[in-house]
């Protein structure tokens, strides 16, 4: 059911780990819904240096977790906030629909640890364009 | 390249066709292929072999051959016995009850049944998976037409009390039925002693083939029929039969029930070492169902801090084959009703292990399994933001 490439990222998932004293965190998700996502980020000079993961979650959460670091990685931080769920999802060469959601929560991941890291520098929070929720693309929700 | 070897630990998903049963069915593909609702000779070949396989149907439950209905899968005996006497009974009254931890193939039926005005109470079951049959007595009214529970669970393996559920019921005149699918060769079945009106089972999960079941319904039982058309099965089953998938189920059954005990002696000698195994390799996994009225062959694990699916890919990619009560593979974003039902919380829910022995089953495939399965959750750990070194990470759940 899924790619090759998912299957790579799952069973080598690139960036696992946190980062110390990382410059950004992002940790979305819920344990009753069935994954969670830390996205840790290290920034110089408005540029990801560095981006880590740790995942509780299904194959294509943790694939997406991977992906998701790999691109965000040498990018400014406005390039990587640009990164949206369906670009996770296309590096992927795709996702089942179900798991569209995992893609989603890279990409929250991913501008809830550049908002922290701006919080953190005293810099305004930048906004959501359109505030995702978990089902727009699978039609599944989950209620926790 | 040499074949990967293959572990097989997946039987109450379905098993594989035993030789003596494929033996049995072969020569009703190609040579006795005669319709047997015809006259000649070589459709009568066909008419004999299902009453041969009906015979062996009925010794297997202590039935008689006419209670025995073939149909073609478990999930059309569940239809058939719940709409069948919904329907049947529906001037006596409009209440069904069953378990909250039935098979989707009686839950989604009794669903149905609700829009169409029938009420459905879902008996709660204990932390074991056990339906309380003070509960049943409670929950019957005057109105009841059928009480339906199954006899053991697909998922934790529990083995319900269907002797004293049935009692109750058969004291109150209302049709028992029971989904036997998963007990079918690993509990002695009685029909006629455990108070069974209706039971399905299907020939797949006893190394018989798919695509073919029986309901068993005690004779004078009120049931609509649910296949409409020519006159099969005594006028109740309608669909030309077939035959090579029922003489294989007869054949499985017969085999499947010769010696219960012994059978079960040595799978559950492989199930408890590969249990106390696991259990003592991995720290933070739990048992779900219950320890002792369970089905031979069936283990089901929570591990904490990890969720099912990933770990049934590493698993496969070691070769092993199980299944899990996460949301992920169930094609819904909710976890397993079954775990939910015994109360254990949504999150651990998630990282249930279903691992179902059979006859294919080795010491080897129990070390072997020992082997793996520890690397994998420790992987998988290591990479979950819940995992603290065996601690509870910081994470709120509701």
């Amino acid at each position: 059911m899924y790619s090759d490439t998912v299957m790579d990222h799952f069973k080598n998932p690139r960036n696992v780990g946190e980062i110390e004293n990382a410059d950004g965190v992002g940790e979305v998700g819920n344990p009753t819904c069935g994954d969670i996502m830390n996205i840790y980020l290290k920034i110089e000079n408005n540029v990801v240096t560095d981006a880590k993961f740790k995942t509780f979650g299904c194959g294509a959460a943790i694939a997406s977790s991977s992906m998701a670091t790999e691109l965000v990685r040498g990018k400014t931080l406005e390039e990587a906030w640009a990164l949206s769920n369906k670009a996770v999802a296309e590096a992927l060469e795709g996702l089942p629909p179900i798991k569209m959601h995992c893609s989603v929560l890279a990409e929250e991941g991913i501008h809830k640890a550049i908002n922290d890291y701006r919080k953190k520098q005293g810099l305004p929070l930048w906004e959501e364009k359109h505030p995702h929720s978990h089902d727009e693309d699978s039609g599944e929700t989950c209620q926790h | 390249m040499g074949e990967k070897r293959i572990i097989y630990m997946d039987h109450s998903a379905t098993t594989y066709v035993k030789q003596e049963v494929l033996d049995a069915m072969i020569p009703y593909y190609a040579g006795h292929f005669g319709n047997p609702s015809s006259i000649y000779s070589i459709a009568r070949d066909s008419k004999r072999a299902i009453d041969t396989a009906r015979a062996q149907v009925a010794t297997a439950l202590g039935a008689e051959p006419d209670e025995i209905y073939f149909t073609s899968c478990g999930s059309e005996s569940d239809n058939w016995a719940i709409k069948g006497i919904a329907y049947a009974n529906r001037k006596k009254g409009n209440h069904i009850i069953t378990s909250k931890i039935e098979h989707h193939a009686v839950i989604h039926p009794c669903e149905y049944l609700e829009k169409e005005g029938f009420v459905v109470t879902y008996l709660p079951v204990d932390k074991y998976g056990l339906v309380d049959p003070a509960e049943l007595e409670r929950a019957i009214t005057d109105k009841t037409i059928l009480v339906t529970i199954m006899y053991a669970n697909n998922e934790i393996g529990t083995i319900e009390p269907i002797a004293e559920l049935g009692a109750i019921a058969r004291k109150h005149k209302i049709p028992f039925h029971t989904d036997a699918v998963q007990a079918i060769g690993h509990v002695p079945i009685d029909v006629k002693a455990q108070n069974i009106d209706l039971l399905s089972l299907s020939a797949h999960k006893f190394y018989g083939p798919k695509g073919v079941g029986v309901l068993y319904i005690k004779k004078g039982v009120k049931i609509d029929n649910l296949i409409h058309g020519g006159g099969q099965e005594r006028r109740r089953r309608a669909g030309t039969e077939n035959i090579a998938g029922i003489v294989g189920l007869g054949k499985a059954i017969e085999l499947a029930t010769a010696d219960i005990e012994g059978h079960n002696r040595k799978i559950r000698a492989l199930r408890d070492r590969l249990l106390k195994g696991i259990l003592a390799k991995i720290p933070n996994a739990h048992l779900n169902g219950h320890m002792e009225r369970r089905l031979p062959g069936n283990i089901n694990i929570s591990f904490e801090f990890i969720e099912g699916e990933s770990m049934l890919l590493w698993l496969d990619d070691e070769g092993i084959c199980a299944s899990t009560g996460s949301a992920c593979t169930s094609g819904s974003l909710e976890p397993s009703h079954v775990l939910l039902a015994t109360g254990l919380p949504v999150e651990i829910s998630h990282g249930s292990l279903r691992l179902t022995l059979g006859d294919v089953n080795t010491d080897a495939d129990v070390d072997f399994v020992l082997g793996a399965l520890p690397k994998v959750v420790t992987r998988l750990r290591e990479m979950s933001p819940l995992y603290k070194g065996g601690k509870k990470g910081g994470c709120n759940v509701q």
